[in-house]
């Protein structure tokens, strides 16, 4: 029992030590602050697919009524403003190239005479494909309009099918609903994994990580000291973007606190795991960088974050079996918008916990049997 | 351009510094004039924190001085930076050598930054390699040399032109008497055939002893200066050698002395014997009191005595051994053994560092372990700590092997790194306070403690400092202070007094001595082979093996010292190394 005591109080030495040491320089200070808070927002306002302003030219060769009316419906969503009005079949290659344009409408000059003629009038619409999914949700959006235009073209006989549409847990399709909650994940694990990643090679290129295995502390011991503060940071980023998501963007949160958080522990530990695992092979400061770097990206990429995980191949979809942040997002997202409970989301936890059980104690290995 | 009389002019040099933390002014150079001749070897020597490093840089116009003029190879160096740049070649304490590339690569990186021709090159090339014996490692990379071949390479890149004046920082920190002497013959040798002149700053006496010219600087002011002769020459005729009694080890005579500051000014263990600089104004029966009848002799003044004249001249060293700097006594057996190993193997790949070696340390004693860069000291060290695994043969420290031993062996033993190995951003007591609680000590058992190592180790009143910013001798008072905190019974310290100046390396080996006496068993690995002395047995590694292992008397005796031939621990060395090395006998 008195050594349990012995070895309880030795953590709470390391821990306050690990948390003095990155509390006391500011530099460090502010980065527990400024980038979660910056890059909240700039995903939050910056990384949208959302439609709202669609530049887009006009070719209108026909200039009969129906075009000028088609037009005048296109202009009145608000959505799509005209930037240029050609005149010539040519000038379409360049607004486009320049990309003055996402979308470029040409009206045939037999436009009005085919309709007139009771013939099908068709319209020609040119996209920007170097920017597919803006493109695609636009040319989905000028098929509504110009379903609706022909509704009302046809007059008397309503068609016989439409479609209503809700979109359940966010009710207006917004981006910024389906990425802030998955920044309270991804954010708090790229600064849990540079500020763990660094924290022992640091130690080892100053030469402080001998000092420290030769006192009586176990190198699991000093795992879990390093962890621990390491953890309290990665719930704090988490919590930064969680009010920024909650109070500035007022994303209304559907699910419970605490479903979130003990997603959001467990999650964190396994992201602190790999963390400690990087910084307990790397030689030095500028090794566990590097390593964390080039760690990040895939990790970003295969969370289903910004692409959906289904819509990867096969074997990428396996990868991200071994990826905590797709767990982890899948949780916040489900628990955030959807407000489901432990039970539906429990299986989330199953590769987090396997991911921490295997890490850390790999770290803690590796910390004194790292070939040197 | 006309002929120049001086190659480095200084007058009136004033540089100052302000300490962001505190606000305060400190002075590096303060009034300094000096003249350094043309073709001749001079040294810059002081202890740390003199302001040699500064007035290097000062020369090289990398910053330039708030007062007084200095010209470099008769330029004006505050005017014309670039004109003094082209002329002249620099090499800072710690040189960029580019560590991933091979020796030839990073001979040719400096070659392109400095423009030199592929014709040049080819003669250059032949001639640095041939000096510094690095032909046959061409092909290394330069991360992969020991720390002598580091500093031949260093030296080797800055000289790729010939300039017309060489700056060299403290070319010989932390480098191996045999590599030493090697660095200084290149030096010797450009001087002679290439008539260029060299400033060298240096920690180590002895090499200024070398120079035609030595200028002393202490906290940024022009102490004396001269030929080393000259230098010598302030303690004239105060000093004398005292035989302790035989059996006993000369440093506890030393200590004695060296505690007396109103009597005596120096005191070093010197060849089994004690040398000794008395004040001037001693009364003569006051030190026949204080030696108790030892048998002495006068002996000839030499560059330290003089040294250690002028510098405690200048500041009454206070070495006053008071009730509460005493260390306290451990407990136990006189001659237990400590650290036993056996046929201790250590390797790495197919490279064997540490190669069969077997020795104990008894309680109490002082155990030196001695040895060229890459010689196997530190692998043999860190193993002894538990760092490192051993690929053979059994070690037992306190009983246990500390690899695998339980925690709490651990707290039998205090390490002290050989870089400053503590938290730089935490103040002196929080460093102090998670050590101590790392060790388990807490509450008041704690204060106390901690309490007692900021008195024996001096450093009250510098409590809240960040340990970062302590100068060079208090980081390592608290070094060993935290090696000490939990009183363990076995103390390592690697390489504790590399880069330190005579006054420190003295205050240091006081403390040693006292935790000897008082019974911590004390094992360290040093490169100063003059503090072979201090210890009660040494060991000489070289190239993984156990070339010698006795007292220091014993170890001078192996290496063929006899009555009519009195050796100093340096010549021991370098003879039994060279010995084993089968090569010549040193011409010393």
């Amino acid at each position: 029992m008195s050594d349990f005591r012995e070895m309880l109080f030795r953590l709470l030495v390391l821990i306050r030590k690990e948390l003095l040491a990155v509390l006391k320089d500011p530099g460090s200070r502010s980065i527990l602050i400024t980038p979660a808070l910056m890059q909240g927002l700039l995903f939050g306002y910056a990384a949208t697919y959302d439609l709202t302003n669609v530049p887009y030219a006009l070719l209108d060769q026909s200039h009969g009524a129906n075009s000028i009316a088609l037009i005048a419906k296109l202009d009145g969503t608000g959505v799509f403003h005209r930037v240029a009005t050609l005149e010539t079949q040519r000038d379409i290659a360049e607004v486009v190239d320049q990309g003055k344009a996402l979308v470029v409408i040409q009206i045939a000059s037999d436009f009005e005479r085919e309709l007139s003629a009771g013939r099908d009038g068709n319209i020609q619409v040119i996209l920007d494909g170097r920017n597919s999914t803006t493109a695609g949700s636009a040319s989905a959006y000028l098929s509504s309009v110009v379903a609706e235009f022909n509704a009302q073209l046809r007059g008397a006989a309503k068609p016989p099918l439409t479609v209503e549409m809700r979109a359940w847990y966010n009710p207006n399709l917004e981006t910024r609903w389906n990425f802030m909650p998955g920044m309270i994940a991804s954010l708090s694990m790229m600064q849990v994994l540079m500020l763990t990643a660094l924290s022992v090679a640091r130690e080892r290129e100053q030469g402080t990580f001998d000092q420290l295995l030769v006192t009586p502390m176990s190198p699991a011991e000093i795992m879990v000291g390093k962890a621990v503060p390491s953890i309290i940071i990665g719930l704090f980023q988490s919590t930064l973007v969680l009010c920024l998501s909650l109070f500035w963007f007022r994303i209304p949160m559907a699910g419970s606190l605490i479903t979130l958080y003990s997603g959001l522990l467990i999650f964190t530990i396994a992201s602190v795991g790999i963390g400690l695992s990087i910084s307990a092979v790397s030689a030095n400061m500028q090794q566990a960088m590097l390593y964390s770097f080039v760690l990040i990206m895939p990790l970003m990429l295969l969370s289903g974050l910004t692409t959906p995980v289904r819509n990867m191949p096969q074997a990428l979809q396996i990868a991200t079996m071994i990826n905590p942040l797709r767990f982890a997002i899948d949780l916040v997202q489900r628990v955030y918008l959807e407000g489901v409970g432990l039970f539906t989301v429990w299986h989330n936890f199953i590769p987090l916990v396997l991911i921490s059980a295997v890490t850390l104690p790999l770290a803690a290995w590796l910390f004194r049997n790292r070939l040197s | 351009m006309t002929e120049v009389r001086a190659a480095i002019a200084a007058a009136g040099i004033r540089k100052s510094f302000q300490v962001k933390e505190t606000g305060q002014t400190v002075h590096a150079l303060d009034d300094v004039s000096l003249e350094v001749p043309v073709g001749t070897l001079t040294a810059l020597v002081g202890p740390d924190g003199a302001g040699k490093t500064t007035f290097l840089r000062l020369v090289t116009g990398l910053m330039t001085a708030q007062e007084g003029s200095l010209t470099v190879l008769g330029i004006d160096v505050a005017k014309d930076p670039q004109a003094v740049q082209d002329r002249i070649s620099y090499m800072p304490q710690r040189f960029g050598l580019y560590e991933d590339l091979s020796v030839q690569e990073n001979l040719d990186l400096y070659a392109d930054l400095h423009g030199v021709t592929a014709e040049q090159r080819k003669q250059r090339y032949g001639r640095l390699l041939e000096m510094t014996d690095l032909a046959r490692f061409t092909d290394r990379l330069a991360g992969k040399l020991s720390g002598g071949m580091k500093q031949k390479l260093g030296l080797a890149c800055t000289l790729v032109r010939s300039p017309a004046l060489l700056l060299l920082d403290e070319p010989t920190a932390g480098v191996d008497p045999l590599s030493r002497r090697e660095l200084w013959d290149i030096v010797n040798q450009l001087i002679k055939e290439e008539n260029i002149s060299v400033l060298v700053s240096t920690a180590y006496l002895d090499e200024a002893d070398l120079c035609a010219r030595v200028f002393v600087l202490d906290q940024g002011k022009l102490l004396a200066q001269g030929s080393p002769a000259d230098i010598a020459a302030n303690a004239r005729g105060l000093c004398f050698v005292a035989t302790p009694p035989p059996g006993e080890p000369p440093r506890l005579l030393q200590a004695r002395l060296l505690g007396e500051t109103d009597a005596v000014t120096d005191a070093v263990p010197h060849g089994g014997e004690v040398r000794v600089v008395r004040k001037n104004d001693i009364d003569p029966a006051r030190l026949d009191a204080l030696l108790h009848e030892v048998p002495t002799r006068p002996v000839e003044a030499g560059i330290e005595d003089g040294f250690m004249v002028l510098l405690r001249a200048k500041k009454e060293v206070h070495l006053s051994e008071t009730e509460a700097s005493a260390p306290e006594r451990k407990d136990g057996e006189a001659g237990e053994t400590m650290i036993e190993v056996h046929d201790l193997v250590r390797k790495f790949g197919d490279f064997t560092a540490v190669d069969r070696t077997s020795f104990s340390v008894h309680r109490g004693e002082i155990f030196g372990l001695l040895g060229p860069n890459g010689a196997g000291k530190t692998t043999t060290f860190r193993m002894l700590c538990g760092l490192l695994p051993a690929s053979g043969g059994t070690l037992k420290v306190a009983g246990v092997n500390l690899r695998n031993a339980r925690a709490q062996a651990r707290r039998r033993i205090g390490y002290v790194s050989q870089k400053f190995a503590l938290y730089g951003n935490l103040s002196v007591m929080e460093n102090l306070e998670f050590f101590g609680g790392a060790y388990g000590l807490r509450g008041t058992q704690l204060r106390e403690r901690i309490g007692m190592m900021l008195r024996q180790f001096e450093l009250e009143g510098q409590e809240k400092t960040r340990s970062g910013q302590l100068p060079g001798g208090y980081k390592q008072r608290l070094a060993m202070a935290v090696g000490l905190l939990h009183g363990p019974e076995i103390l390592f310290l690697d390489e504790p007094t590399s880069g330190t100046d005579p006054l420190a390396r003295r205050e240091f080996w006081r403390r040693i001595t006292a935790l000897a006496e008082a019974g911590t068993t004390v094992v360290i690995t040093t490169h100063f082979m003059e503090e072979a002395e201090y210890c009660d047995r040494i060991v000489i590694q070289d190239a993984g093996k156990l070339l010698a292992i006795g007292t220091p008397a014993e170890v001078r005796k192996q290496a063929g010292e006899t009555d009519g031939h009195r050796l100093n621990m340096e010549q021991a060395f370098i003879g039994i190394v060279e010995q084993a090395r089968g090569k010549p006998e040193a011409k010393t």
